[in-house]
């Protein structure tokens, strides 16, 4: 085991990737010789070579494609795409196309893609470095999408994404990438080295996709979230000293319905809560799906915490970012409902 | 005198009710274009890709640097291939008219484009076609009866029923699954390409798409990275001059010719005339030694014409003259090749006229067998189970639960405690169905 931020872990995942399966590239913009703009790369291309970390053209829509024409060729591409962001101009090769092609030629052509994309706000980035576009994925048949929110998951769920043989949208939740973050801009930033978390298996292994965690256990009501949002949603219950049992779902697509729905059973109360959006975001699916299968075991109407459904705007950050205080405003709707 | 800014609006060659003027369309003469030896640098034969390479001449002789010197044999295969793809079109429209098959594309008068240029490739090279290179599909060997069952979506069809007709693909024919969205295969051809030379291998790619798709971000995309990575790729641009009801002007063909893009980009650009089978052959495989051997890739426009309508779901008499084709200074590839193996002494009409009614017999033959399989109208019946499958490698748990539920509902239709058809399987007929894409319905 060693210390490692998300960064390091991520690098660890793609590292040994390289190393055991010589199908494996890595493409994307200043990925190569730079090692990233946030350093997921750094070092890789020394290591394993321009033919195998290719720095590309800053065109996403050519990222994708060129990954899916690398896929169906027998290798098996992990494309960055630099900031979620940016990721519109591949979209139509990404829902037209990479979704699709196994089930358009009926099994058989498939392109395994793994598309890395950091996400969320928090770090000053203004409205086009700030998105959380996971939920515009989760809409699209035929991907799964992925979000880690510390760096032993990150690393785990990055090499079973490599390792699947559909493709994957890996969100990378920016702000925590040097560290937990519980959605307090004033503290003092925290590192990984002082988490749990942070301590990461050095060689190979996989966390399962599909698979959500149980960050907290706890009775009284449960908080179904995943990314940033964890951590902010854990110091938010612990302020109002709730026993909440906290869901990291970390796997979207396919979504893990069994504890989601085990433990809304329990608890009959529940807070869903995402940095994206709220109208029609992810969240919404989470409130359906609940609906349907334990409504009569609730308690209380369920609770939706978001961002608000304007862009990310770079001078309100902090009055945009769902944090303590709207999960706190939540959790207490949730507990009293008037 | 300031002249107030104005609008320019490229105009069609002809609408209807006008006489064809096809003078835009710049040609030289048979023989006239020289042939670079295949490492020249893209910078130094920009001409290429403004003049158009032709090797056949009105008289039917084969003259020019450009003549690929095929043997007889190989031009009666081409010759078949190109009549079996024109009268398999033929009878799948009437098909279409007929209400047994919902949707078709003929590739009238384009023959030569797809035919020649698959027997210039290896059959490990790998084909990203268009929706109109059905050529690919029958010059790569492809059984008509498996063709057929994709368009009729029965039990048979390669894509389980999930593609509209002509989406076809097949993995051991290394032809790419084509999609119906426009120019998405070109920069997947590209990909395909440099993970051949991440590999080290001499396999290459190439792809199709039109003139009109040649305005998609995907066009740019391929270009912009063949180019970077120099990947052993041929994109192909087929420039039929239509769009749906839009002249290739309007795909920004005006003022320069779509092979012109290929050197803006700093690779090798070609212009040919796609009705000259010869010249077809001669370009690619110039283009395919090039790409084999480090050389990079090459941007070959083929200047042909689109003598049917788009699709079976538009009236070309709505947009354009009646017959245009006919004045098309090209000609008709079949015509052309056909003319040629005469002049050579390898052909006749009494020939031509055998070879005709064997190839009816096969597609006909081919349909008989098809159509066992389950048309459109009578079963057999793909299962709608299959809808579910192959999404992902491995069905997720919420699909199962879609299928059951789509099972429940199927049942509950039966059992006439749910409205709805008696059978789902007895579906609207072919031609009162809905339309599958603009325009009127002749």
């Amino acid at each position: 085991m060693a210390n490692m931020n998300m960064i390091q872990a991520l690098n660890s995942a793609m590292d040994i990737m390289l190393g055991r399966d010589p199908s494996v590239v890595l493409m994307g913009e200043d990925i190569g010789y730079f090692g990233g703009v946030f350093r997921a790369t750094e070092g890789l291309q020394r290591k394993y070579g321009e033919h195998r970390v290719l720095d590309t053209p800053i065109a996403e829509g050519g990222i994708v494609a060129t990954a899916i024409g690398m896929g169906i060729n027998g290798l098996r591409p992990v494309a960055e795409i630099q900031f979620a962001d940016y990721i519109y101009p591949g979209f139509d090769q990404i829902c037209s196309e990479l979704a699709r092609i196994r089930y358009r030629s009926a099994g058989d052509f498939f392109a395994p893609v793994t598309l890395r994309t950091p996400c969320g706000g928090g770090i000053r980035g203004g409205q086009t470095h700030s998105q959380s576009p996971e939920g515009i994925f989760t809409h699209v048949s035929g991907i799964k999408v992925v979000m880690p929110s510390n760096p032993y998951d990150a690393k785990g769920l990055l090499i079973a994404s490599i390792e699947d043989d559909d493709p994957v949208v890996f969100f990378e939740p920016k702000r925590l990438y040097n560290g937990p973050f519980d959605g307090d801009p004033g503290k003092p930033a925290v590192p990984w080295s002082t988490h749990p978390k942070g301590q990461v298996d050095e060689g190979h292994y996989t966390v399962p996709l599909g698979k959500a965690d149980i960050v907290r256990p706890g009775a009284e009501v449960t908080v179904i979230t995943y990314g940033t949002m964890v951590f902010v949603a854990a110091a938010a219950a612990a302020a109002l000293e709730l026993d909440a049992e906290i869901i990291d779902l970390r796997s979207l697509v396919p979504l893990d319905v069994d504890t989601i729905c085990s433990s809304v059973r329990k608890t009959g109360r529940c807070v869903v809560a995402h940095e994206a959006t709220r109208f029609s975001g992810f969240g919404a699916e989470i409130l359906s799906i609940i609906q349907e299968e334990c409504f009569w075991e609730l308690e209380a109407p369920i609770q939706r915490v978001a961002g608000w459904d304007t862009p990310y705007p770079h001078a309100f950050e902090w009055e945009y970012f769902p944090g303590q205080a709207r999960v706190a405003m939540a959790l207490k709707a949730v507990m009293e409902p008037s | 005198m300031n002249e107030p800014s104005r609008l320019h609006l490229p105009r069609a060659p002809a609408r209807p009710g006008e006489v064809p003027d096809f003078s835009y369309v710049e040609l030289s003469p048979a023989g006239a274009v020289p042939r670079p030896d295949i490492n020249a640098r893209a910078r130094d034969i920009g001409a290429l890709s403004i003049d158009l390479v032709r090797v056949l001449d009105d008289a039917g002789e084969a003259v020019g640097p450009w003549h690929p010197h095929l043997d007889a044999a190989e031009l009666q295969v081409g010759l078949r291939h190109m009549l079996l793809t024109r009268i398999f079109d033929d009878r799948m429209q009437r098909n279409q008219r007929g209400g047994k098959i919902s949707f078709y594309i003929r590739s009238l008068g384009e023959e030569a484009v797809s035919v020649a240029q698959c027997m210039a490739l290896r059959p490990g090279d790998m084909l990203f076609p268009g929706y109109r290179n059905q050529g690919l599909q029958i010059a790569r060997g492809m059984a008509l009866v498996d063709l057929m069952c994709q368009l009729l979506s029965n039990t048979r069809d390669m894509c389980k029923g999930r593609q509209l007709p002509v989406m076809y693909h097949s993995k051991t024919g290394n032809l790419f699954s084509i999609s119906g969205n426009l120019a998405t295969q070109f920069p997947q051809a590209v990909g395909w390409a440099m993970a051949a030379a991440i590999k080290g291998e001499d396999h290459l790619a190439a792809s199709w798409i039109g003139e009109g798709s040649s305005a998609e971000a995907d066009f740019h995309h391929a270009l912009l990275f063949a180019s970077v990575y120099q990947a052993p790729a041929i994109l192909n641009v087929v420039n039929n001059q239509w769009a749906i009801s839009t002249f290739q002007g309007y795909a920004g063909g005006e003022q320069r010719s779509f092979a012109a893009r290929g050197p803006g980009y700093g690779i090798a650009g070609i212009r040919v005339d796609g009705n000259d089978f010869l010249a077809v052959y001669a370009v690619t495989q110039w283009a395919a030694e090039r790409a084999r051997t480090g050389a990079g890739p090459t941007l070959i426009e083929l200047v042909t014409y689109r003598a049917a309508a788009h699709s079976t779901s538009d009236d070309p008499a709505r947009y354009r003259a009646k017959d245009d084709h006919l004045h098309w200074p090209l000609g008709d590839p079949i015509e052309r090749l056909k003319l040629h193996l005469i002049r050579l002494g390898e052909w006749s009409e009494a020939r031509h006229q055998a070879l005709t009614a064997e190839l009816e017999g096969l597609v006909a033959a081919a349909w008989k067998e098809a159509v066992t399989f389950g048309t459109m109208s009578d079963g057999p019946r793909l299962d709608a189970d299959l809808m579910f499958e192959d999404l992902f490698k491995e069905m997720p748990e919420h699909l199962r639960k879609q299928r059951e539920l789509m099972r429940a509902e199927r049942d509950a239709v039966a059992a006439g405690a749910a409205p709805g058809a008696e059978s789902r399987g007895a579906q609207t007929p072919a031609s009162q169905g809905p339309r599958l894409s603009p325009g009127p319905r002749s």
